[in-house]
């Protein structure tokens, strides 16, 4: 493998192609065209199928029917294009069939712009579409991330038979960085639940209708049943500067990347502060969270590029008594390190870990 | 060492490529670079531009309040970024086209005519590569002699016959540079 440099967007297609994508179909949408473009012309160049929807909307229900003949397949878009796949995406994890998907997001609500955005954190882990389950959610931060997670996400696709999403915003995919790209994996065999003609066998059957409660409960019960296994052994995230933190400061994706430049600065001016970024936004990484917060941490500083939604699934890990501070911008604003910085000392000040002329 | 780069102008006049040829050459050097280009809605002659940060080591913000260098290919850019640039920072002007004017006596600025020598050269796609070497002149984020290896191994093949050109302009950049800050000296 050899460090190149890359495009977030562009990165992220080319490991998906690296990692056995057979079929892509997608619908362009800034700030993640870069990916479809690439896909446009690798997947043809390999022989594979690669389409231009008409809509969003037949873009994710294309990736259903390839998903349940059992090709590795997905798409891509950015927040308005996600939400017009939700019927799309609920059918796919009802019918339970594997299927990754990526959100670019931007700033919302409406068509809001196309700066960095995460204020769709709700969308994406609560459920996707209607029903009563959760996606997988992987958050990158960087262009190496984001190859290494296009992997990770087709291969929990496949363990788990379940909708994977891949978010990030703008600026991880316009951004170019060194990194390093995979080799190229053999295409996997299809999985013996396929839909690939029953000649010769008994017939597959991949529906996400259970017309009686009965049967709808059942399929219910077994789809919440992997949902716990995913969440006892799925969870992940990466620290820095963790050692001896009293204040802990807890970002995903870019605001994740831009603390981590503010806690370095606080670090050096002997603030005990250190960063804990979520790489999986579902499962929540609570079990890491909860024991970094039973080592000492006394107060939080959460970054978020929305009005605080990750902010909820860290108060239900660490209790009402902890003290949680919010760093939040909004509709495509991305924080800055020196003002991130700023709440750092305020919090480390109130706890008598900084004295008052402190950075600055 | 970390160095923060802006390079700013109008659409077509090669800023986005000179912060892209910037991180090849940091990349080349074994070094961390990350660079983002401005991408909202513009209008055609709008401006454009792009944050390369350099360093030493891992990168955490790819954006920065506060750039340590800022290259203004045209006046609107000079009149935004001349007052961002840190305190012993570095403001390389186009002068050839950039009439706005600072009073900043804590930053370096170099004020190249590079439009007009791009123009000398016979080809007025040059000015970048001359701000270029202007700034590794004054500030050296990454080794002119890099520079020139990387250009030469990643010039696409049909632009080849625009080597040469590239490679002067940025000699050209250089000594542009030295002489104004051998003046000062």
């Amino acid at each position: 493998m050899t460090v190149q440099l890359l495009k977030g967007n562009v990165a992220i297609a080319e490991a998906a192609v690296r990692a056995g994508l057979e079929a892509y179909f997608g619908y362009p949408i800034t700030p993640q065209t870069e990916l479809l473009e690439h896909l446009s012309a690798r997947m043809v160049e390999l022989g594979r199928v690669f389409v231009q929807a008409e809509s969003e909307v037949a873009a994710i229900n294309m990736v259903y029917g390839a998903a349940c003949t059992g090709v590795r397949t997905m798409t891509s878009s950015s927040s308005p294009g996600v939400s017009l796949m939700q019927e799309g995406l609920s059918y796919i994890a009802a019918s339970e069939v594997p299927c990754v998907v990526v959100d670019m997001m931007r700033g919302g609500p409406g068509l809001g712009n196309i700066q960095p955005s995460q204020a769709d954190y709700f969308q994406v882990t609560r459920s996707a579409g209607h029903g009563d389950y959760h996606p997988i959610v992987l958050a990158p931060a960087s262009v190496q991330e984001a190859i290494d997670l296009t992997f990770l996400a087709f291969d929990l696709a496949d363990q788990y038979r379940h909708v994977v999403l891949l978010v990030g915003d703008g600026l991880i995919g316009q951004m170019m960085e060194p990194a390093e790209m995979p080799e190229m994996r053999p295409i996997r065999p299809r999985p013996d639940w396929a839909i690939t003609g029953a000649k010769g066998r008994s017939k597959h059957v991949i529906t996400s209708i259970n017309l009686t409660a009965e049967e709808n409960e059942a399929a219910n019960r077994r789809i919440q049943a992997r949902l716990a296994v995913i969440r006892a052994r799925e969870q992940r995230s990466v620290e820095h500067y963790i050692e001896g933190a009293k204040v802990l400061v807890i970002g995903f994706g870019t605001s994740g990347r831009v603390a981590q430049s503010a806690v370095k600065m606080a670090r050096e001016a002997g603030i005990p502060v250190g960063l804990f970024r979520p790489v999986t936004l579902w499962p929540f990484p609570e079990d890491r969270l909860r024991a970094l917060v039973d080592d000492g941490v006394e107060a939080i500083v959460v970054v978020e590029m929305n009005a605080g939604q990750m902010l909820e699934d860290v108060r239900l890990v660490v209790g009402r008594e902890m003290p949680i501070a919010l760093h939040s911008r909004l509709g495509g604003a991305v924080p800055l390190p020196e003002d991130i910085l700023e709440d750092i000392v305020a919090v480390a000040q109130k706890l008598g870990l900084a004295g008052p002329e402190t950075v600055r | 060492m970390q160095e923060e780069v802006i390079f700013a102008g109008f659409g077509g006049q090669g800023v986005l490529f000179a912060g892209q040829l910037l991180a090849y050459t940091a990349m080349d050097e074994g070094k961390h670079v990350t660079w983002i280009p401005s991408y909202g809605p513009e209008m055609r002659g709008g401006t454009a531009n792009c944050t390369v940060v350099v360093s030493d080591e891992p990168i955490g913000s790819p954006l920065v309040s506060r750039p340590s260098i800022a290259v203004v290919f045209n006046n609107p850019s000079m009149i935004k970024y001349r007052d961002q640039v840190k305190p012993g920072g570095l403001l390389v002007v186009n002068i050839s086209i950039v009439e706005a004017t600072t009073r900043r006596e804590d930053i370096t600025i170099l004020n190249i005519p590079a439009t007009e020598t791009a123009n000398a050269l016979g080809e007025t796609r040059l000015t970048n590569m001359i701000l270029m070497g202007a700034m590794l002149a004054a500030r050296p984020v990454v080794s002119v002699e890099t520079l020139r290896q990387t250009i030469i191994e990643r010039l696409p093949k049909r632009r080849q016959d625009l080597l040469a050109l590239n490679l002067e302009a940025i000699t050209k950049g250089v000594e542009l540079a030295q002489a104004q800050l051998v003046a000062r000296a």
